[in-house]
């Protein structure tokens, strides 16, 4: 059964991907900027350009462009970007870990905040604590990351200037890495100091980014909660004497985090979509960043390679929420 | 003979006089409703609310602060930027941009979304796996990358900005739509028109339509909130209309700039940018609340 859900899941994801990549690639061939124009000199001649256009396969047919990219595509060959003249593999191998960093440090930021305000709301059920915890999040919930990486910028850089305000790390200390995970590697060769430098460049985008994810924990994982503190098992769990917070922890979370933990999976696609904004903000050097270059400098085989690499982790996540999903569900694990 | 209408529960829910006076009870609807209600009326009458010519440049007055802190100039209630110019009136300006984005984006993603949702909810199985399937296929960019990408390709300006949130978020509303039309035609009132021989469009338009409305003027409100934030996004990259025209995120761009010197520049577009988010979301919540007979009850 699980194995079922796995196959029709693949089979739907590379029909996903494979729409993905036909719409990336028929849209960038409509773009009316031309990405040769932008990298030659004024003085190059209609020799120069046609040679250097040749030279990126753009003086093929779209079909016959296409047939090159997927062929590549498919043996790992992204093609060579325009503006940065590299692998675009090579530059997504580079960029890709600080993105995963800072995702996975929000998401985890999410999960902290999000449970907190919920088993929170849930002891303070029916009182002035839980429509304060209410209040502020129906806000949260509301406010897009872009606007909490401004705010936090005013707070943490203007009026309390604690948080360097751009970049990963500081570049005297960004050297000696054998790995581009400079946030994990810091903290495994245990060098605190830059692991220490490195999460305080990290806190104001990652919690931007936890922000509104965390509003979704809140509000679903409390209602789930509250229906389940109404249970006989924890109300059998009270007659034995245990105290609220136990009754919360123990009993109830358990059976309440089912339906979170799904949601939680599905709305951290939308918080990796947000590292696009949000690492432009602090000019964090992840994918996200380099996407909006990419863009503003019509690199076509970068933004066909970041576009293509966005929807895989998409896909990837949407998938393995699915499986987690069916996992869990005791229906689905013995047919 | 007596015939007997099948009972809709549009019929009690879309009386006007009912749900005009629910809506007046609910707080939320009044005060973000007003709100929004005095921004369209700021943006309107921008030329006549102003103070300043929200483009009147002076380097003699450039990063004066606002009214109350020290060195602020008389007259620049919320400071000046980085060219001197009035951040008040470059505010009031830069509503007009937002709210029109929020209006015409808004109604043509749900325009959209609404009818592809209609079809794949009730017309069935081909037309439910190609829609579902493109839905799929678009949810799988990141929504900033692509309407990033969108205007790339558009080329710059209010027209491709507004093309572009049409483009990325009628999937947004086509899911719920569809997943409502779906909940609707399982319901006796349609098995009920159709044993009276309505056709396939009469139930969809005329029958489920009206019972989907209510969901639908809720969805429409938090999609105008979304628009503002992308238009400010696309303006804050440097991709909306141009850079005569004030816009919020284009101010807010240039303050991010020079946030260490003058930070109002940042803040106080941010804060409007702020106030109608919050505003469009709490009159969504409030009318998703009072239109919606299964969430009354």
């Amino acid at each position: 059964m699980l194995f079922a859900v796995l196959v029709n899941r693949m089979v739907l994801a590379l029909l996903t991907l494979a729409g993905v990549a036909v719409i990336v690639f028929v849209l960038l061939r409509v773009v009316p900027g031309d990405p040769v124009a932008m990298m030659i000199s004024p003085g190059a001649s209609e020799a120069d350009i046609a040679a250097l256009k040749a030279h990126y396969g753009l003086d093929t047919p779209i079909l016959t462009q296409f047939w090159i990219w997927i062929k590549g595509v498919i043996s790992g060959d992204f093609g060579t970007s325009i503006t940065l003249r590299l692998h675009v593999t090579e530059i997504l191998a580079a960029r890709l870990p600080a993105t995963i960093e800072l995702a996975i440090l929000a998401l985890l930021s999410a999960i902290v905040l999000g449970g907190g305000g919920a088993i929170a709301g849930t002891l303070m059920r029916r009182t002035v604590g839980e429509a304060v915890i209410d209040g502020v999040n129906s806000i949260l919930l509301a406010v897009p990351d872009f606007i909490w990486a401004l705010a936090l910028v005013l707070v943490f850089a203007v009026a309390i200037p604690m948080l360097p305000i751009t970049g990963r790390i500081d570049p005297a200390l960004a050297e000696g890495f054998s790995t581009r995970f400079y946030l994990v590697e810091s903290i495994i060769t245990g060098r605190f100091t830059v692991a220490g430098d490195i999460l305080s460049h990290m806190t104001m985008p990652a919690l931007a980014l936890a922000l509104p994810l965390g509003a979704v924990i809140v509000r679903l994982l409390k209602q789930s909660l509250k229906e389940a503190m109404v249970q006989d098992y924890v109300l059998l769990a009270r007659i034995k004497g245990f105290r609220e917070l136990r009754l919360v922890l123990q009993e109830a979370l358990r059976n309440a985090v089912g339906p979170t933990l799904a949601l939680t999976g599905v709305q951290f696609t939308f918080l990796i979509g947000g590292t696009v904004i949000v690492e432009r903000i602090f000019a964090y050097p992840g994918i996200g960043n380099l996407a909006i270059d990419a863009v503003i400098n019509r690199d076509f085989p970068l933004i066909q390679g970041l576009v293509l690499l966005f929807g895989l982790i998409f896909i990837l996540i949407n998938v393995s929420v699915d499986l987690m999903v069916a996992a869990l569900n005791p229906r689905l694990r013995h047919p | 003979m007596n015939y007997e209408p099948p009972l809709s529960t549009a019929d009690a829910v879309l009386r006007p006089p009912a749900v005009a006076g629910r809506l007046a009870r609910d707080p939320k609807v009044v005060v973000a409703g007003g709100f929004i209600l005095l921004l369209i009326i700021v943006a309107v009458a921008a030329p006549l609310i102003a103070p300043h010519d929200p483009l009147a440049q002076n380097l003699l007055t450039a990063t004066a602060p606002p009214a109350g802190f020290a060195d602020a100039e008389p007259g620049f209630w919320l400071g000046t930027d980085g060219l001197g110019r009035d951040v008040l009136s470059r505010i009031i300006f830069g509503a007009r941009v937002s709210l029109t984005v929020a209006f015409v984006a808004a109604g043509f993603a749900c325009l959209i979304g609404s009818l592809l949702g209609l079809m794949a909810g009730y017309l069935g199985s081909i037309a439910e796996a190609v829609i579902s399937r493109l839905v799929d296929i678009w949810m799988a960019f990141p929504p900033v990358l692509l309407s990033i990408l969108l205007v790339a390709v558009l080329g710059t300006g209010l027209h491709s900005v507004i093309a572009a949130i049409v483009v990325i978020d009628w999937t947004r509303l086509c899911r719920v739509v569809r997943t409502e039309t779906m909940a609707q035609a399982q319901m006796d009132y349609v098995v009920a028109a159709r044993a009276i021989g309505f056709t396939r469009a009469a139930i969809l338009f005329r029958e489920i339509l009206p019972n989907v409305v209510p969901v639908l003027i809720a969805l429409l409100t938090l999609e105008m909130g979304i628009a503002v934030v992308v238009e400010a996004i696309l303006s804050f990259v440097g991709l909306s209309v141009s850079s005569d025209t004030p816009t919020w995120g284009g101010m807010i761009a240039e303050g991010r700039q020079i946030v260490h010197e003058a930070w109002w520049v940042l803040a106080a577009p941010l804060a409007a940018l702020f106030a109608a988010v919050v505003a469009f979301n709490q009159l969504g919540d409030g009318l998703a609340r009072s239109l919606d007979p299964v969430l009354r009850r």
